[in-house]
């Protein structure tokens, strides 16, 4: 089969290229030979909870409208999603909860390999939990953390104390509604509990619930990983890299880091460092080690310490196709089951380390934080020895990369806005009060083959930018903007509107900022919360001038994000629709009933230029409410009144 | 070359995708997110029907033969040729339900909405761009294939060479 992509930078398109001429299967491939993708569950209704079923509900009206309990098609929709956000919360969460375990390991076991990188954190966070800061050791703080974050997982009492820094305003409401988190784990069992047949057959009581999950997640599991890493591994600063193929070296032995965590890689590119090991891969002909991420891991190690990225989800078989992997090193979530195939094709070694995330047939090295550095050696000089392995004739490394700036926090690129010594968002409020900036938007999620790689992410941004609209991303949204040379300080000059501009100039930054990987969506709400803090744009999140989107997602994790985001108040927008246009009353709850409620909702659009002026249509409603000033500049895109 | 949409029984899972692409195909938005929310709502050809052990679609055979044809009293069920398939003239048909009598296979009914019969027309415009009709496309097990009768009649005889073969060998004929 020989796909094309139309939109993608050109190393992938080169890679792909590549794929066709040696008839090796990608993603696209699979993607093509499961068309027609079945219509019941495109919809959503299509339902495998009892072994009545499997039933499924005629969205033509002229077969069954109810499975054989009687659940309609508004019931299994609403189920299906509440599942999803579930599993979504659950990676996420599961991710919070590894961390924490390694943050008590590393402030408990004296030999560990672990240490606290950012104290001044710590105690920020310790405050959160109303943990004694003063006159106390380090470890002292961070073991008494260490156990109150894991408290938030299976709490008996009383709510998510992270939850505790949103909005009070914020808070208040999820009370009124009856959303607050319990405790993370709870929630996703109340879910699999409710879900269940017969039990919960009122959609928007099941879908109250699905946002309950989610701020378990969003203001609970996913914050405390960033949070714990961000004291464990360092908190970002801005910092340079470089991302796409190129970053991997002819002459050198290339790692690849490939999953979401940074507990293990972060050891690998420390060891990698060794003396011994680079000596090593010198007697086998190498002029070094070369470290590179992919996914979300390549996100955490950008962050902290500008190694450079390989690419996002879509391009994870294409990498090995550079016949320039040595080995891939993968941790947990978007890992390919496909890549053993692939990986098989070429000398690539594939690792796999997590007792969670295995490939039957792929060596497995498992990770133990106890042991973090005898396993990462072990790794890289597995790599060491494949080098040799590496057929010369067959490396085909495209050249392109693109330069980037990342390391921005809900801190540190505040602290830039407001000076050097103290941190404060008042430029950033004042800067959408005067109207130099029309908002800021979040833009996050994954790739699908579903759409043409790459084309939503940004044709979406940029519009946003033209409109003076800041754009903060996550995840694989990042690195398509990384890759695509949006992530430049320079940048502003060629997208942005005359205010961002502005503003981009005044400050150094460039027009998308980099905050992280998926969980780090958590610093997205982190930074709305202290815009509210900071005054002059309203009590809570849902006044501010703000939106979010997910053109091209494809995970349950995007789905919980989505969630937490509407339950937060964020107008959220995302391509293709959710699995749920089966149920027409389920689409009109969470696309319109559910704003009245919780002043956050869903929106669908494929069309990112449309999706774009959809999110600053939004945007000026919200300015408009506000009664702040007109816009500085004219913009690109002025609706209609 | 007459071409024919076969069933492959054993292959049959029962999930009904082939009517669902069918709807979508006859609908006027042909897209399945809209095609649900249309009035009338678009109404599928084929039906997935439940044996002892076994699920079947279910749809027009295009009898050369066809007793719809002879009996249509408005000439509204007609056909091109003997290689086309069997449509209906929605302007022409009344709504008599003779042909819904005569049809030994019961594939043909009544569309209330549209006052006329609807029945598998073989996705004519698909066919022509090359295509095959929307069931066999839709089909995720290949139960539905569109065939010449001659790759049919083929498949027969290199099936029964097997079973001549096995018997050979086996001593037996």
């Amino acid at each position: 089969m020989v796909k094309e992509l139309e939109y993608a930078d050109p190393a992938s398109c080169e890679m792909l290229k590549r794929a066709a001429a040696e008839n090796i299967e990608t993603v696209w491939d699979r993607y093509e030979t499961m068309q027609p993708q079945c219509g019941f569950g495109s919809l959503g209704i299509c339902c495998r909870n009892c072994s009545m079923g499997p039933c499924r509900i005629d969205p033509f009206g002229e077969g069954p409208q109810a499975g054989v309990c009687g659940a309609t098609a508004d019931t299994i929709a609403a189920r299906n999603l509440a599942r999803m956000i579930a599993g979504g919360a659950s990676a996420h969460s599961e991710h919070g909860r590894m961390v924490a375990h390694a943050f008590l390991m590393a402030v408990s076991d004296p030999h560990s390999a672990y240490e606290i990188k950012s104290p001044e954190k710590l105690k920020a966070v310790a405050r959160i939990y109303g943990i004694e800061t003063e006159g106390r050791q380090t470890n002292e703080i961070a073991k008494q953390l260490g156990e109150a974050a894991l408290e938030d997982f299976g709490r008996r009492q009383g709510t998510v104390r992270m939850a505790t820094t949103a909005p009070q305003a914020r808070q208040d409401l999820w009370d009124q509604q009856g959303i607050t988190p319990r405790s993370i784990d709870r929630e996703i069992v109340d879910i699999m509990g409710r879900t269940h047949i017969g039990v919960d057959a009122d959609y928007k009581n099941i879908m109250k619930q699905g946002l309950r999950v989610a701020l378990g997640d969003g203001w609970g599991g996913s914050m405390i990983a960033t949070e714990l890493q961000d004291i464990l591994f360092g908190s970002p600063e801005p910092i340079r890299s470089t991302a796409n193929f190129g970053v991997l070296r002819e002459d050198h032995v290339n790692i690849v880091v490939h999953g979401h965590e940074p507990i293990l890689s972060d050891i690998i590119a420390d060891v990698s460092q060794d003396t011994k090991l680079i000596e090593k891969a010198q007697e086998k002909g190498a002029n070094g080690i070369n470290i590179a991420g992919m996914c979300c891991t390549a996100n955490e190690m950008l962050m902290r310490r500008g190694i450079p990225v390989v690419g996002s989800f879509l391009q994870q078989e294409l990498a090995i196709m550079t016949g320039g992997v040595d080995l891939m090193v993968v941790d947990i979530q978007c890992i390919m089951p496909a890549l053993r195939k692939v990986a098989d094709r070429f000398h690539t070694k594939l690792v796999t380390t997590s007792p969670t995330a295995k490939i039957a047939g792929v060596t497995h090295i498992e990770f133990h934080e106890d042991q973090a550095v005898t396993i990462a050696r072990r790794i890289i000089e597995t790599a060491v020895e494949n080098y040799t392995n590496r057929e010369p004739a067959r490396v085909q490394i495209p050249e392109s990369t693109e330069r980037l700036v990342a390391g921005f926090t809900s801190e540190s690129v505040f602290r830039f806005l407001g000076g050097r010594y103290r941190g404060t968002y008042r430029p950033l409020n004042d800067a959408i009060i005067a109207g130099r900036l029309r908002g800021a938007a979040g833009v996050v999620g994954c790739s699908n083959p579903n759409v043409e790689y790459e084309e939503g992410h940004i044709k979406l941004v940029t519009e946003l930018l033209r409109n003076d609209t800041l754009v903060v991303s996550t995840g694989c949204d990042a690195i398509t903007c990384a890759k695509h040379g949006l992530m430049k300080p320079e940048a502003a000059f060629e997208y942005a509107g005359e205010g961002l501009q502005e503003i981009c100039r005044a400050v150094g930054i460039p027009p998308v900022l980099h905050l992280g990987s998926c969980v780090d969506n958590s610093r997205i709400l982190r930074t709305l919360a202290n815009v509210v803090a900071e005054g002059g744009l309203g009590d809570d999140i849902s006044d501010l001038p703000v939106a979010g989107a997910a053109p091209e997602w494809m995970s349950e994790k995007a789905v919980a994000i989505g969630s937490y985001f509407v339950a937060s108040g964020v107008y959220t927008i995302i391509g293709h629709p959710l699995p749920i246009m089966g149920s027409e009353n389920l689409h009109r709850y969470l696309t319109e009933e559910i704003e009245a409620e919780i002043g956050g909702k869903w929106a669908f659009e494929l069309d990112p230029i449309e999706a774009a002026h959809k999110m600053l249509r939004h945007i000026d409603k919200k300015r408009k409410a506000l009664k702040l000033k007109p816009m500085m500049y004219k913009q690109a895109f002025e609706p209609e009144e | 070359m007459k071409l024919m949409i076969v069933i492959n029984v054993d292959k049959c899972l029962g999930c009904k995708s082939c009517e669902m692409a069918c709807a979508v195909e006859h609908s006027s938005s042909q897209s399945l997110l809209q095609a649900i929310r249309e009035s009338p709502a678009p109404r599928a050809r084929v039906s997935v029907r439940q044996g002892t052990g076994y699920s079947v679609p279910l749809q027009c055979r295009q009898c050369e033969n066809a007793p719809c044809v002879e009996i249509c009293p408005t000439n509204a069920l007609h056909r091109d040729d003997l290689e086309s398939p069997v449509v209906v003239d929605h302007d022409l048909c009344i709504g008599c339900n003779w042909c819904v009598l005569a049809c030994p296979f019961g594939v043909i009914r009544i569309d209330s909405a549209q006052g006329a019969v609807i029945k598998c027309d073989q996705c004519a415009q698909r066919v022509e761009r090359g295509e095959s009709p929307a069931c066999v496309s839709a089909c995720p097990t290949g139960a539905l294939a569109f065939k010449t009768m001659d790759e049919i009649l083929e498949e027969k005889r290199e099936a029964s060479l097997v079973l001549i073969q096995r018997g050979l060998s086996g001593g037996e004929t």
